[in-house]
């Protein structure tokens, strides 16, 4: 069981997603009760998967290697460590709202929606749990195939120029990467990502790999200034899209930084940490004040994405700022415990604020701010859930998004007091946005007819929201068991990150 | 094995030729005597010799080593019987799915069939060409074939005129490769490949590049490259469908043939030379085919574009002129030809008497009319867009690597950035298919099971594929090294 666990995660979710597409629209019931059992059977996988997970060790576990590909040395390997195994199961995890959420919004291909969904789920274990470049590199791209069709069928008016601009976007991010780790392999004799981690690269090298990585990476976290399609994608994706989107696929571009960029070319991330802190501060700060002036609440919801996963590429690459400040590597896994944190919180928290704005949507049709007010009077219990990811979004201490926020914030002050103070910026813009988005849309008098008419959420809906809710808090008041199982990892990826991989 | 010996074994090699060309005789025979009370029967007939070949193939033409015959013009290798095994898949699938297609619009004839297996049989010759004249044979036999098909339907102004182009610019690329030939023949005194490959073994001598610009000139016809191209988009569109379903797949692995055999083996030792010529004509033909590609809105001109961009990538194999990349471009070969198989085997099936499927909004909304058929569509657009889990990927995986094993890191970033082009013009495929709405009054799709199936396993056969893609290109490989 346990060296089949990730195979089952990456597998169960593929294959159910093709039942639930083979029982096509007109047994739709069952393919929906299918779909939601499949995705709670997966999330059920994660029981073994943490409870045999193994926090003293750096090393990969559940590890499962066969041969793909003898002749170029590729493999179908799996494995997870303390930076994937969270992230495999807040994929599991989100997907189970995202599938409720649509239970009886999609009318239009319902079968093929679910199906989507779960196809997504198994590929987004599959990049994370890969250990093999090349399988990563697979799954990463076909990944792009099921989002494309999410947002083209079911997606709003411009969803057509959304979609495609998502897929080419990420698409030219992806194929330098597939460029550089073919070069890796011709180098390393193997496409193992540890056969990499361990290569000496020259800084010449180094740099022109950071190059493609960042390319890839960038784009998918995204980071300023490659971030335009993702406003275009959030406002046109379906609800679920959107959730998916923000909860787990800007998480791949921070995890790729980890996996990839800072323990195969160290010395260029070294090199050009200033960079990459100067971009994310840009993201933090001019993306919070471009969030400030959004009218749509997905597009408002969108950018605070890109401040917040600003966050965590800041935490990412302050090592360097740290190790040379304090002169040792104690400090410097603070930032990446934080950006870890961030990222996970962060899936909680969008996908939460998407699912909201999503109950919003299902009943008026408008994702306008200006066509709400008031909605307090006529839906309570939405609002009390609204209000709590609100503050949950901009950082309240208590809920998850304090913790790994203020990490960071505490790391850059280590590394430097003007980057904490630019990054404590965050704090202010995301209180602003935020708060300010929830008191036009959900305090004030009942803005018009239509919000006087507004029903509360319904069994369903307050149930998604209910688990996120508890799942935030619970993050928030006792993060020590997600700390506790990535420490090892973070000092070990701390130890190559500082590390020099120039041949002398 | 010495040349003379003439016995049963090594004749067994040539199998496939001889039987090929008897089936031929057997084919026209019996359309004059049968065929016309029975059509259709011929095309039965055809499809049953098809597969009685590659039965007669599997069993007697199975050689495990290099044997070179009839005085060194003909070579019999593990690299020729799979590639002849692949000729006569390929022109069966492509038969079959074009049988209602020709039913419908009154050619149905024997001599189509007939066409099409003269046309196998030159891409044998060419498989299995040794020498300057076998090679000549192979070019003509393939290309006169392939004429007088695109110019079958006699009602078509278009097709008559799309014949005419071809035949009078193939005709100048033949005169080409004669002329590079001849010059070669000149300089070394033996018209066997494997002589010239002995003879030739200094680059950069002027004689040499005088006869290979003619050669590489020649090859790049064939083969569609820029600036060479010209021919390949109006006899794509002006030919009946099914014709393009022929041109488009099995003489790609002729012409690949023709590369390998000529390029490869006879003049490896000016490699260099010819190599460089390549890397221009296959950059251009990048560029040039994936851009105009978003130009088209008739799908055919689209496809015909792509195969151009496709064609760069098998070029770029070549010019990385190393065994690595000649395998990249026989593996890519393989692989584009099983995709075109597939796409074109859907606009044949989209088509319907007196209705051409040849505009791109012909597709619109295609999901809401067949949806096996738009989702084996999408398949196939994903796969030559080259994303995975789908087997085109594969392909362009394998040409990056060849071209960093050379060092080629310009190279690289044309062609990664190329197919990000390419990937735009294969998603709007998709687009129109699955997130527009039908317009009103198209005729129904083609709903014969046999066709449908066959196109089903096409199509699963890219993601089969793609998600194993070990032997194939193991398998690829093997033959090159």
């Amino acid at each position: 069981m346990h060296d089949h666990l990730l195979s089952l995660l990456i597998w169960l979710p593929i294959a159910s997603g093709v039942v639930v597409l083979l029982l096509g629209d007109r047994n739709i019931v069952a393919g929906r009760w299918f779909a939601l059992a499949a995705s709670l059977a997966t999330l059920a996988l994660c029981v073994p998967l943490v409870l045999g997970f193994s926090s003293h060790t750096a090393a990969m576990q559940f590890v499962q290697k066969a041969a793909w590909i003898p002749r170029f040395h590729a493999h179908y390997g799996l494995g997870v460590d303390g930076i994937s195994m969270p992230l495999v199961v807040l994929t599991a995890f989100m997907t189970v709202p995202v599938i409720i959420a649509g239970w009886q919004v999609i009318t239009n291909r319902p079968a093929q929606y679910f199906a989507a969904f779960l196809i997504m789920e198994g590929l987004m274990n599959g990049v994370f749990s890969a250990t093999d470049a090349l399988l990563f590199y697979f799954f990463w791209e076909a990944m792009l195939i099921p989002m494309f069709l999410i947002i083209g069928i079911w997606g709003g008016p411009r969803r057509v120029y959304a979609t495609i601009k998502f897929f080419l976007y990420t698409f030219l991010g992806s194929v330098f990467m597939l460029a550089a780790l073919i070069y890796l392999y011709l180098k390393a004799g193997s496409y193992s990502i540890a056969a990499f981690q361990a290569l000496p690269l020259t800084l010449v090298e180094q740099r022109w790999i950071f190059a493609a990585f960042l390319l890839a990476f960038a784009v998918k976290v995204p980071m300023w200034p490659v971030h335009t399609w993702l406003p275009d994608a959030h406002v046109e994706a379906p609800t679920g899209g959107s959730v998916i989107l923000a909860a787990i696929m800007l998480k791949m571009g921070g995890y790729g930084f980890l996996r990839f960029s800072l323990p195969i070319v160290p010395d260029a991330c070294r090199q050009l940490d200033g960079l990459m802190i100067t971009l994310s501060l840009i993201a933090i700060i001019y993306i919070g004040f471009v969030a400030l002036v959004q009218q749509d609440m997905k597009k408002l919801i969108a950018y605070s994405s890109i401040a917040h996963m600003g966050i965590v590429t800041l935490g990412v690459f302050l090592v360097y700022a740290i190790v040379a400040s304090s002169g040792t590597t104690l400090d410097a896994g603070m930032g990446l415990d934080g950006a870890m944190v961030q990222m996970v919180s962060h899936g909680l928290i969008s996908g939460a604020l998407f699912l909201c704005v999503g109950v919003l949507y299902d009943r008026m049709h408008s994702r306008q701010i200006a066509d709400y007010g008031g909605v307090v009077n006529t839906m309570p219990i939405f609002a009390g859930f609204m209000v709590l990811f609100a503050l949950a979004n901009t950082g309240l201490p208590g809920t998850s998004g304090f913790v790994g926020e203020f990490l960071v914030i505490l790391a850059s002050f280590k590394a430097s007091f003007w980057y904490a103070a630019l990054a404590a910026l965050t704090l202010i813009l995301a209180a602003g946005y935020t708060l300010w988005l929830v008191k036009r849309v959900v305090f004030g008098p009942i803005g018009n007819d239509h919000v006087a008419q507004l029903t509360d959420l319904n069994g369903r809906e307050f149930l998604i929201l209910g688990v996120l809710a508890v799942a935030v808090l619970l993050l928030g008041v006792w993060p020590e068991p997600l700390l506790k199982v990535m420490e090892p990892s973070i000092q070990h990826l701390v130890t190559q990150a500082a590390a020099t991989k120039i041949p002398v | 094995m010495p040349d003379s010996m003439m016995n049963l074994h090594t004749l067994a090699a040539a199998l496939p030729e001889m039987y090929l060309a008897a089936a031929f005789c057997v084919v026209l025979l019996f359309e004059a005597f049968v065929g016309e009370r029975r059509p259709g029967a011929t095309g039965t007939l055809t499809l049953l010799l098809l597969v009685i070949g590659a039965g007669l193939t599997v069993q007697f033409a199975d050689v495990t080593q290099r044997m070179v015959l009839f005085d060194g013009s003909y070579v019999a290798d593990p690299l020729a019987y799979v590639l002849k095994l692949a000729g006569f898949l390929t022109v069966a699938v492509g038969l079959l799915y074009s049988r209602a297609y020709l039913q419908d619009r009154d050619i149905l004839k024997g001599e189509y069939y007939a066409l099409s297996l003269s046309a196998l049989l030159g891409i044998f010759v060419l498989i299995s060409a040794n020498s300057l004249l076998t090679v000549y044979l192979g070019v003509e036999l393939l290309a006169l074939s392939v004429y007088a098909m695109v110019a079958f339907d006699r009602e078509s102004a278009r097709a008559a005129e799309a014949a005419m182009k071809y035949f009078v610019l193939g005709s100048i690329a033949s005169g080409m490769l004669l002329y590079g030939m001849s010059i070669v023949y000149g300089l070394t005194g033996t018209l066997s490949l494997d002589g010239i490959a002995v003879a030739l073994n200094a680059p950069h001598n002027l004689g040499v590049i005088l006869g290979l610009t003619f050669i590489v000139v020649a090859v790049a016809f064939k083969m569609g490259a820029v600036p060479f191209h010209m021919w390949l988009p109006d006899v794509y569109d002006g030919a009946p469908t099914s014709v393009t379903l022929f041109v488009g797949t099995a003489p790609k692995i002729g012409y690949f043939a023709l590369a390998l055999r000529l390029l490869a083996h006879g003049l490896a030792g000016v490699t260099v030379d010819w190599a460089g010529m390549l890397v221009p004509l296959a950059v251009l033909t990048l560029i040039v085919g994936n851009v105009v590609a978003i130009a088209q809105t008739n799908i055919k001109r689209m496809l015909a574009y792509s195969t151009i961009a496709h064609v760069g990538f098998i070029v770029l194999g070549f010019a990385s002129g190393t065994a690595d990349g000649y395998s990249a471009a026989l593996y890519y070969t393989l692989v584009y030809v099983l995709m075109a198989l597939g796409f074109f085997g859907v606009v044949i099936l989209a088509s319907r008497k007196g209705f051409e499927a040849e505009k791109l909004e012909h597709y619109k909304g295609l999901y809401r009319r067949d949806p096996l058929l738009a989702l084996a569509m999408a398949m196939l657009m994903f796969s030559t867009a080259g994303v995975p889990p789908f087997v085109g990927f594969w392909a362009k995986l394998r040409i990056i690597q060849a071209l960093w094993e050379t060092q080629h890191l310009w190279l690289v970033v044309i062609a990664v950035l190329t197919s990000v082009v390419g990937a735009f013009y294969y998603l709007r495929v998709v687009k129109l298919m699955y997130f527009d709405e039908p317009p009103e009054s198209l005729p129904e799709t083609v709903r014969s099971f046999g066709v449908r199936f066959a196109l089903g396993v096409n199509a699963a056969a890219v993601l089969v594929l793609g998600i194993l893609p070990a032997p194939l290109l193991d398998l690829c490989a093997r033959l090159i090294h």
